[in-house]
């Protein structure tokens, strides 16, 4: 092994030539290959890349935390001790050593993606933040528990006292995450790994995330790697970036480099993918004519009655959506747009008639002129209604029946309204898999066969087989990688003109329905605060909630970080 | 990271992209080797069940006085030279001259010569087509051959095992069919109704479950009058066992209901138009049934299990009935089992036959359901 | 906590009232009743029958009165701790049922003691050496001991006893013991013979708690928080039982509520087989010959012996997982 003399004194970390592969009978996966960086004190690397190209692996085998099949292969990973010592080899330590055990959570520590399930549910929280502390033999556990007040008070958690009697399900998805970052930091690490720490959380929650983890770096001089998939959240954060592909770095460069000057294509593609769903550009479709009122939404409302059973105390009804009025005008796209829990998707499921509204009316113009209020239709109605009018859902994996072949997916609606059938049905599921751009032999595939990104277009292409007017996007593209969520935002919007389309778009991502949507409403606790065009909702919002909204965005710009404040060196 | 695509070749990427889930599932099972195993096994002994007559060597209700427990012969393949000639040495019975005992006694002298498809005692397969073939048995019908020992009225034990199959395992699927039946409709209408109905359902199979069931079978089996025949207990027998047994086929289809139900694809399905039926029918029970099947081939061997204990005891099957539990009622006698051990040979044949069944489920459900684990 | 029992407790009443109901119509289904079977008894040894007799016979047992009425008298006086009498035994049910009840009961908590005992360490084992040979043989044994009859086992046993050790295994108590008094000899005396039908009795239900604790287990090792007590620098032995082991014993013993049923159900017929002077051999007795009260009796407080299981099981459960208490 070759230690170098260490020319900066600020380096942590230093990884060379990392190979994490998975031996999976004949197949060798390689998950990481030949991967090498440094981390520093006091600055934050990304790893950027979409998913399956290694990055959250590379992560966890830093700490030697790779779950089998998987293991290091080749590389070193050297880690300086804070006391100026030799560096050692991380990568040479047995996985369940006793070397490894002391640099885990003392000197590297590490936030989980899930914050959820990375925290024990049936412990307390103070106990999960002081046992590092007593396991590293620092503190007795009555001294860890209170220095876990201390750390729950550092990460701004209300009331740090009684949080830390507390357990995890008690608390929110943002509570968790700064509690699982409060136990990181427990024993004062050197470097800190964060694996997609803010993905599972509301845009909002990520922003205070993140200008948690800033400041607590500028406190300690923490040597963070930042893994994610946002290109906006890098801008925001990253010193230095590495965007990984297929398990190798293709490109590894300062920040403002790689966003002015990008030299990898694969780099290249995905950034221009993010600025196309970014906060940049000026609004796309501002050119949109409406016609005619197409839906006419007004007070609904849906109240989920409380679970009354005979030995509790009865709790009040849930109230999903209260009131909610808005008009849809035929060839608009309209945005609705919601963090977790707005009731987006509620309303959504409400326009359709999956869930019928408490109160209120849905009234829908059909292709014959007719006017009539879906809320009180029954069943062979609808069905009327759901020829006209379609939706497509977020997950593309959960869309399809998998015991049925693509052909019989996407004519299932034909068949079942008896509009087609016999050669003349394949004829017309052949002509829509090839607008959707299939092969026409996926017809007599199944869905496994299918990646997440030609599921989704699957799923379109049975959405338009009926020849429908309005299309409910719920989510759509969240599931899918950037790259592709522009891809099927672009067959969507060329699609529209050829076959007179209107579209909702339910999306908690505002970059995508600024590039999407004409008109955009915004949704809280079940209530929409503001509708507006694209335009004025994003450059003069008028609603402190949409305003604090727009404001959380990570805009894929490293010389504007307004998320975090600029902190460029 | 497509694992699945990166080190197969090309035609095996597009058969497994154009195989249905159905037939997934095989492939999944296939590479199970000792549920595959267990298959075959399985398979075995309900050809036993259902070709009992011509399987089974002798006549299982034929007593013979001289021969009162009889001992199992050892079979020899080879008679000296290397084409297989199976036979077994005769016994002679004698008397211990002191203690008036009896005792078998080999007769190496004497063999009797084995073979297939020979003529022996006449039988009517399925009470229906008379033959006297048996699939293998003493080449000279006069002669007997016990490979399995005789019972304490000099009854063949391979014979009556054979046609106890045919009972223990009927039972096993008759009842697991009422089982599965009732199972389907309450747990399916609970599922799918959910509400007040669900509660009731969820509470009644809460109660059941926390019964002691076989003081409860015991009970009900004992209010079967007497005088019935043997094939009127034979399905009350089934009944109770199932009466028992639903609730478990319940549990899995309210569960893989109210999953499916909030299921993207079936919102889909609904939303294509498809009725009612349609949806039950074409999405969801299909999306079922490799769950169903996994849980019906568990619950068959508690179904033999039920049987068999209800029948040791007494109040099932009663001779001259033929199961294995009714059988293993011969040797409830301590004194019984120590002249003849052969007699626990039916609980051998339920162990095996509830081992393959368990083998067989667990392989199933593991093929199902891949992401389980 | 005092809120969760006593709400537990009180969602028991109705399934007792369903329970006592199940019973009586079990005790009440068989055609005819006590009197007519004693007829048909006295007509087979050839005596004659007295109708009258019989009428009166009916009468004073209240045999005579409607099935409401016969339950309400029957619960009534069950609630007050008089179970009847026995026509067979010509005795008063309590004294029948009391010794033999309490044996049931300290059979089958031995055993299900004993099932945990054993259970647990072994399942751990399979789960965390999984797909090694000795996970292989744990989960083959496994599968045996679901697949024999526990009877099989018994008279197994048994006959192994009788030609190799020239024992008997049945029983409970030496014959010395058999009739005494309560005393520690016998206490002793008990133990020494306990461990027998508690072996038979637990090998099935064993086997399936391994496979429970197995399963469970392999489902927490693979869970987000031990990657987080591991990154936390725990050595592996404290993170897992600290944590997925702490965890997999939810659904663990929550298994406890058709364990001690099955348990009970197991214990009755291994007990006419190896001859314990338990719950067993009397109920089949008592069914047989249709003498209702005892059979009741027995029924009656095997289930609710089950019943108290699950609300123990709940109650341990709610201890051991906060989730649950905050319901």
């Amino acid at each position: 092994m070759h230690i170098s003399p260490d020319p900066h004194a600020d380096v942590a970390l230093e990884v060379r030539r990392l190979s994490t592969h998975y031996l999976l009978g004949p197949i060798t996966l390689r998950a990481v290959d030949d991967i090498s960086f440094t981390l520093r004190r006091s600055r934050t690397l990304c790893i950027v890349g979409e998913s399956g190209s290694g990055k959250s692996i590379t992560a966890r085998s830093i700490l030697q935390i790779v779950n089998p099949p998987g293991r290091i292969v080749a590389g070193e990973m050297l880690y300086y001790p804070r006391d100026g010592g030799p560096p050692v080899d991380l990568a040479k330590m047995p996985p369940r050593g006793r070397q490894i055990r002391a640099i885990r959570g003392r000197d590297i520590a590490m936030v989980f993606q899930e914050p959820m399930t990375s925290l024990s549910p049936i412990h307390r929280i103070g106990w999960q933040i002081a046992e590092g502390l007593v396991a590293h033999g620092m503190l007795s556990k009555r001294a860890a528990l209170k220095r876990a007040i201390d750390l729950l008070r550092q990460v701004e958690i209300p009331d740090p006292v009684s949080a830390a009697e507390r357990y995890p399900f008690e608390f929110s998805g943002g509570m968790r995450q700064r509690a699982m970052i409060a136990m990181a930091l427990a024993c004062e690490p050197r470097v800190l790994i964060a694996d997609e720490p803010t993905t599972a959380l509301d845009v909002t929650t990520q922003a205070e995330i993140l200008k948690l983890l800033k400041r607590l770096q500028d406190e300690n001089g923490l040597a963070i790697l930042f893994i994610t998939h946002d290109m906006g959240v890098v801008a925001q954060i990253a010193d230095d970036v590495l965007v990984m592909h297929r398990g190798q770095v293709v490109e590894h460069a300062p920040v403002r480099e790689l966003f002015a000057d990008p030299h990898h294509s694969y780099t290249k593609t995905l950034l221009a993918a993010s600025k196309k769903l970014g906060m940049a550009p000026p609004p796309a479709r501002a050119d949109i004519h409406p016609g005619p009122r197409l839906l006419e939404v007004s007070g609904v409302t849906l109240t989920y009655p409380a679970q009354a059973t005979l030995f509790t105390k009865p709790k009040p009804p849930i109230l999903a959506l209260r009131g909610v009025s808005f008009d849809l005008f035929e060839g608009e796209n309209l945005g609705i747009v919601g963090e977790s829990g707005s009731g987006k998707t509620t309303l959504g499921n409400c326009i359709i008639q999956v869930l019928r509204p408490t109160s209120g009316s849905v009234r829908y113009t059909d292709r014959a002129g007719r006017t009539a209020d879906l809320a009180t239709m029954d069943r062979p109605a609808l069905r009327h209604v759901h020829r006209e009018m379609r939706m497509v859902f977020q997950d593309p994996f959960a869309s399809l029946n998998a015991r049925m072949t693509i052909g019989q997916c996407v004519g299932e609606p034909l068949l079942v309204n008896r509009i087609l059938s016999g050669d003349r049905l394949r004829a017309r599921v052949g002509e829509l898999l090839a607008m959707v751009g299939l092969p026409a032999d996926a017809a007599q595939r199944y869905p496994h066969a299918f990646s997440g990104g030609q599921r989704q277009r699957i799923v379109i292409a049975r959405a338009l087989a009926t020849d429908p007017r309005l299309v409910i996007l719920d989510e759509a593209t969240s599931a899918l990688d950037v790259t592709l969520r522009g891809q099927v935002l672009d067959l969507l919007l060329a699609l529209q003109p050829k076959l007179n389309l209107t579209f909702i778009l339910i999306s908690h991502d505002l970059g995508v329905i600024r590039y999407f949507c004409n008109r955009v409403a915004v949704m809280l606790r079940g209530e929409i605060v503001e509708v507006g065009s694209t335009t004025d909702i994003c450059d003069r919002p008028q609603q402190p909630y949409t305003q604090q909204l727009l404001a959380a965005v990570p805009e894929a710009d490293p010389a504007r970080r307004a998320l975090i404040g600029d902190v460029s060196r | 990271m497509s694992v699945t695509a990166a080190g197969l070749p090309d035609r095996a990427v597009s058969r497994l992209a154009t195989a249905s889930e159905a037939r997934l599932m095989w492939l999944r099972f296939c590479r199970h080797k000792v549920a595959m195993a267990s298959l075959v096994l399985t398979i075995l002994i309900y050809l036993v069940a259902l070709f009992a007559e011509p399987v089974a060597p002798f006549d299982p209700d034929k007593a013979n006085a001289r021969l009162v427990f009889h001992p199992p012969q050892m079979l020899h393949i080879f008679d000296g030279s290397v084409i297989p000639r199976p036979y077994v040495n005769a016994v002679r019975l004698t008397r211990d001259p002191d203690t008036l005992a009896v005792t078998y006694v080999p007769d190496r002298s004497r063999k009797v010569y084995l073979g297939f498809f020979v003529h022996g005692d006449p039988y009517k397969l399925w009470t229906v087509i008379p033959s006297d073939i048996h699939l293998f048995g003493p080449v000279n019908p006069r002669e007997t051959a016990f490979l399995l020992g005789a019972d304490r009225l000099g009854r063949d034990m391979l014979s009556r095992i054979a046609y106890g199959a045919r009972v223990s395992l009927s039972i096993g699927l008759v009842g697991v069919t009422c089982s599965l039946l009732l199972g389907v409709i309450i747990g399916g209408a609970s599922g799918y109704f959910g509400g007040r109905l669900d509660w009731v359902v969820q509470r009644l199979i809460e109660f059941i479950i926390s019964l002691p069931t076989i003081p409860i079978w015991l009970a009900l089996a004992a209010a079967l009058p007497k005088h019935w025949s043997p094939v009127k207990t034979y399905f009350m027998i089934t009944l109770i066992i199932s009466l028992i047994g639903w609730t478990e086929l319940a549990r899995v289809v309210r569960g893989r209901f109210l999953a499916l139900r909030s299921d993207t694809f079936v919102t889909a399905a609904f939303l294509d138009g498809c009725s009612r039926p349609r949806i039950i029918f074409r999405h969801m029970l299909p999306a079922m049934t490799s769950h169903i099947i996994a849980s019906v081939t568990l619950a068959i061997p508690l179904m033999i299990l039920a049987e068999t204990a209800l029948s040791f005891l007494g109040l099932g099957l009663q001779p001259p009935a033929i199961s294995w539990g009714a059988l293993l009622e011969e040797a409830q006698n301590i004194h019984s089992i120590a002249t003849a051990p052969w007699l626990l040979l039916p609980g051998v044949a339920v162990a095996i036959t509830v081992l393959a069944l368990n083998f067989l489920g667990d392989g199933l459900r593991d093929a199902a359901d891949p992401h389980a684990h | 906590m005092g809120r969760f029992i006593a709400r537990r407790l009180l969602g028991m009443i109705p399934f007792i009232f369903l329970v006592s109901v199940t019973v009586f119509v079990l005790i009440k289904l068989p055609p005819g009743d006590f009197a007519s079977n004693y007829a048909a008894a006295l007509a087979a040894s050839g005596e004659t029958v007295d109708d009258t007799m019989l009428a009166e016979l009916r009468h004073r047992y209240g045999l005579d009165q409607s099935l409401p009425v016969q339950y309400v008298r029957w619960i009534s006086s069950v609630a007050q701790g008089d179970f009847g009498f026995s026509f067979k035994w010509q005795q008063p049910v309590s004294s029948l049922i009391g010794e033999r009840m309490g044996l049931t009961l300290i059979l089958s908590f031995a055993t299900l003691l004993f099932t945990w005992a054993i259970a647990l360490p072994i399942g751990v084992y399979s789960a965390v050496r999984r797909y090694t040979w000795g996970d292989y043989i744990v989960t083959m044994l496994g599968f045996i001991g679901l697949a024999v009859p526990n009877f099989l086992l018994a008279l197994t046993l048994m006959y192994v006893g009788v030609t190799v050790f020239h024992t008997d295994l049945g029983g409970l108590f030496s014959p010395e013991y058999l009739d005494a008094p309560w005393s520690f000899g016998r206490v002793g005396d008990l133990a020494a013979h306990l461990w027998i039908p508690m072996l038979i009795l637990g090998t099935g239900g064993a086997a399936s708690l391994i496979r429970i604790m197995r399963a469970n287990l392999i489902d927490q090792l693979h869970q987000p928080y031990v990657d987080t007590a591991r990154a936390k620098g725990l050595s592996e032995f404290t993170l897992l039982f600290r944590y997925p082991i702490r965890i997999a014993l939810n659904p663990f013993v929550s298994t406890l509520g058709w364990v001690l049923p099955h348990l009970v159900s197991g214990s009755v017929i291994i007990s006419i087989v190896l001859n314990l002077p338990t719950a067993g051999p009397l109920l089949l007795q008592a069914l047989l010959s249709q003498d209702q009260y005892l059979a009741g009796a027995f029924l009656l407080l095997l289930c609710l012996l089950t019943l108290v299981g699950t609300l123990l099981s709940d109650i341990l459960l709610a201890l051991l997982d906060p989730r649950i208490r905050f319901q």
